[in-house]
């Protein structure tokens, strides 16, 4: 007769056989029996969140910056529906999250039972897959198969739900690997063809204006897939853009790097896109934010797009070579086959894409980026750019809020490394960054993790900082305070005629009082003379801070691609501000 | 309205429109016709007609057959997001236009009428299998099965013979000839 175990034991001894070591969670009633029985488990240590959003993200934020799955433990009723926001956004931006929920016991469930709620129904269409664990024999085998779902192919989070009952319940534990075998669950199932790669070399071969558009797929198939990705755009000496999740994965002050693409990109990688022959879609997957109007999307380009999900390619932009594989495997037989049979083709390709450099630098010397300084007053690319600056010589990560900051920090942090840069990008769930530090410092303890942040994203997740004293995670909150919803601000003053409804926060918090009310640290910066030496501070301090760095209340981001304007007709700065057309107001 | 030329969000040209029918093969468990119908809904696909039942007793494999409308591009996303699901074993996809595939639907109709009539009605069905499931001096039961179209129509005939009730299932399919799908 096999040992059994309770179904508490069970998800402890899954999780063990998984090989994690940290869970984020938050308990309740309906979870007490897993609860009870974490003091058994000494390699798995759990970090208490102050609400189940803020345990999401920082699993999140663990996952995006260690490539293993973030474990969630959650309580029935509210500790699962408050996961839902988390959940979502892994979904939206693929990563792998497992999230463990109590439930009420089995035969309570569908009498609205006190914290019950249908929590697989509820996180249906924002999990890959979940599971009602009905009978514990059932448990191990459901656990392992969570995990290889939420890791495998396009990653994303994963959801069980166990009712309390079948947490006391004894059964039987066994660990196999690769239950899905039959399948499909999105993944490739073709090995790339000979026949498919000499297509790709032949397309990059006959191409005078190519583009490499890159995106959160190179990061999500590991450190690797930057490797090989460097090496491609080297051997070809083509250009090279990114999205906003693939930063980091081609370093970002490289010559060939025109910077991130889309509503918020440079004005040279935005037009490279638009006046391309070839674009060299890996691992992005056309997004709304990028593409625009899909009809005037890179109208003269040929188009190649590799994606593990065979459902990405083709959903908004017909492309005319598909490449369903993970990128890493991808890139490794193309450079492969490329090496073999084009020795010098960097050189003899030169004369070919050099009349189409020679346009990108004239679009390059528009500076997109720019911006009109002060030295009253703090800009805030200015806070950016010096943070930057002063943090690059370590190996600093870097989070986001969603808003004005996420995308100046996108713009004027550069990024070397991948996994360096968590922002919450397919879904922009404000409140994001805090959480998602709190995470990455877990998962790389002794590393500099700054939050780059709006007041008014952080103020959602603020509870937070109270998880990272308790840890002494000495992560840094580098508030751009500006009072206002900025990016709401930004399209009241473009769109509704400077009706700034309800975008002002009049009562915000003392951001010093409330470090150190907290038990961390509030550093205040009032002006450009003094910012540099409290950065320097900041970054000394080996305890969280709170940085509350005051900055232009009315600043705009630029350049915009403005709703009502064409995909290469960018807004560069305030100078160029004018009317957008009727049509434009309504879109978002 | 004036044309849009609006760079976000704004419809893209819209393909010719297609009827397909999917066939999917899932795992008999909780809440798998929940994944496939929320995962229409969800995405703005359109469920003509659902037509689900187990046939592999010892696999627990249900037979999910669906008919849907859309763009090229809209049938295409539905066949990959539906492999993308868990449960789903595999997806085979139809034109109703497809010269080797078998298409039927059962429709069970009430009448009220005397016999007289009744006759008149099994004549108006005798080109789809008609079998009458009930009878009564007043009233009776024909069952037909044929094809969505002309189910429509007989629906439409039927009307002033006293037709008062139908119940009517989903299409179903299968290929011609020795092979399955695959």
């Amino acid at each position: 007769m096999p040992k059994l175990f309770t179904g508490a034991e069970i998800v402890f001894k899954a999780l063990e056989d998984q090989k994690v070591d940290y869970i984020f969670g938050y308990p309740g009633g309906a979870v007490l029996p897993i609860y009870d029985e974490l003091k058994n488990h000494k390699s798995i240590k759990h970090i208490l969140a102050r609400h189940e959003q803020g345990a999401g993200h920082a699993a999140e934020g663990y996952a995006r910056s260690s490539g293993k799955p973030g474990i969630l433990l959650v309580t029935s009723g509210p500790g699962a529906t408050n996961a839902v926001t988390a959940l979502t956004d892994a979904y939206m931006d693929s990563v792998p999250l497992v999230c463990i929920s109590g439930q009420v016991p089995t035969h309570l469930i569908g009498t609205d039972a006190f914290q019950e709620c249908d929590t697989t129904g509820i996180t249906r269409p924002c999990t890959k897959h979940n599971w009602l664990v009905k009978d514990v024999n059932d448990l191990a085998r459901v656990l392992h198969l969570a995990f290889e779902v939420a890791t495998t192919g396009r990653p994303g989070p994963v959801l069980v739900d166990i009712p309390k009952d079948i947490q006391f319940k004894k059964g039987k534990y066994s660990f196999s690997k690769s239950t899905l075998k039959k399948k499909l669950n999105g993944r490739a199932t073709h090995k790339t063809s000979n026949k498919e790669l000499d297509k790709f070399i032949d397309l990059l071969k006959k191409s005078s204006k190519p583009i490499f558009y890159t995106g959160g797929g190179v990061i999500n198939s590991g450190p690797q897939a930057s490797e090989y990705l460097r090496e491609l755009v080297s051997l070809t000496g083509f250009p090279i853009t990114s999205t906003l999740q693939g930063l980091g994965a081609y370093p970002g002050d490289d010559p060939q790097f025109l910077g991130m693409l889309g509503m918020h990109g440079t004005f040279e990688a935005n037009n490279a896109m638009h006046d391309c022959d070839l674009m060299i879609n890996i691992g992005a997957r056309f997004d709304d934010r990028i593409t625009g109007k899909v009809d005037e999307f890179s109208p003269g380009s040929k188009k190649i797009h590799v994606d593990i999900d065979p459902s990405s390619i083709g959903k908004n932009i017909k492309v005319d070579l598909a490449i369903v594989s993970d990128v890493s495997k991808f890139l490794k037989s193309l450079i492969k086959r490329f090496k073999e049979k084009n020795k010098n083709f960097l050189s003899s390709n030169k004369q070919k894409t050099s009349k189409w450099w020679s346009t990108i630098e004239k679009w390059r010397e528009k500076k997109s980026l720019n911006f009109i300084n002060s030295n009253k007053i703090i800009k805030p690319q200015h806070a950016v750019q010096r943070l930057y600056e002063l943090t690059k010589d370590k190996d600093t990560f870097v989070t986001t809020e969603v808003g004005q900051h996420q995308m100046w920090a996108a713009q004027h942090y550069k990024f070397n490394k991948p996994n360096r840069w968590m922002t919450s990008g397919g879904l922009g769930t404000m409140g994001y960054g805090l959480p998602a530090a709190i995470g990455v410092q877990i998962a790389n303890p002794g590393k500099l993790v700054v939050d780059i942040a709006g007041e008014a994203s952080v103020l959602m997740t603020m509870q937070e900082m109270s998880t990272a004293v308790q840890y002494n995670l000495p992560i840094k909150i580098f508030i751009l305070n500006n009072e206002y919803m900025g990016m709401v601000r930004q399209w009241q003053e473009l769109l509704h005629e400077k009706n700034y409804s309800e975008s002002y926060t009049a009562a915000l918090p003392d951001f010093v009082k409330l470090a150190e009310s907290y038990g961390c640290v509030g550093i205040r910066a009032k002006t450009p003379d003094e910012l540099d030496e409290k950065i320097k501070e900041m970054v000394n301090i080996d305890r969280p801070v709170i940085f509350d760095c005051l900055v232009d209340k009315a600043e705009n981001c630029f350049p915009m691609i403005p709703s009502g304007k064409p995909h290469n007709q960018m807004i560069l700065g305030p100078e160029e501000e004018e009317e957008i057309s009727e049509e434009g107001k309504i879109l978002v | 309205m004036a044309k849009s030329k609006s760079a976000y969000s704004v419809p893209g040209k819209i393909g010719k429109i297609e009827r397909h029918i999917i066939v999917i093969w899932v795992d008999n468990e909780a809440g798998v016709l929940a994944r496939i119908a929320g995962l229409f809904s969800g995405r703005g696909y359109n469920i003509e007609s659902l037509a689900v039942a187990e046939v592999d007793k010892k696999k627990h494999i249900s037979r999910i057959t669906i008919v849907t409308e859309g763009t090229p591009q809209v049938i295409e996303q539905i066949n990959l997001q539906l492999k993308k699901l868990v449960p789903v074993h595999k997806v085979a996809d139809f034109k109703r236009t497809d010269k080797d595939i078998l298409f039927r639907e059962l429709a069970l109709f009430k009448m009220l009428a005397n016999s007289k009539k009744q006759e008149k009605i099994k004549k108006i069905c005798k080109n789809f299998n008609p079998v009458v499931l009930d009878k009564s001096k007043k009233s009776f039961v024909i069952q037909v099965t044929a094809l969505r179209a002309d189910i429509d129509k007989l629906a439409l005939d039927l009307k002033r013979y006293g037709l008062i009730s139908t119940s009517r299932t989903g299409a179903v399919a299968m290929t011609k000839g020795a092979q399955i799908f695959s």
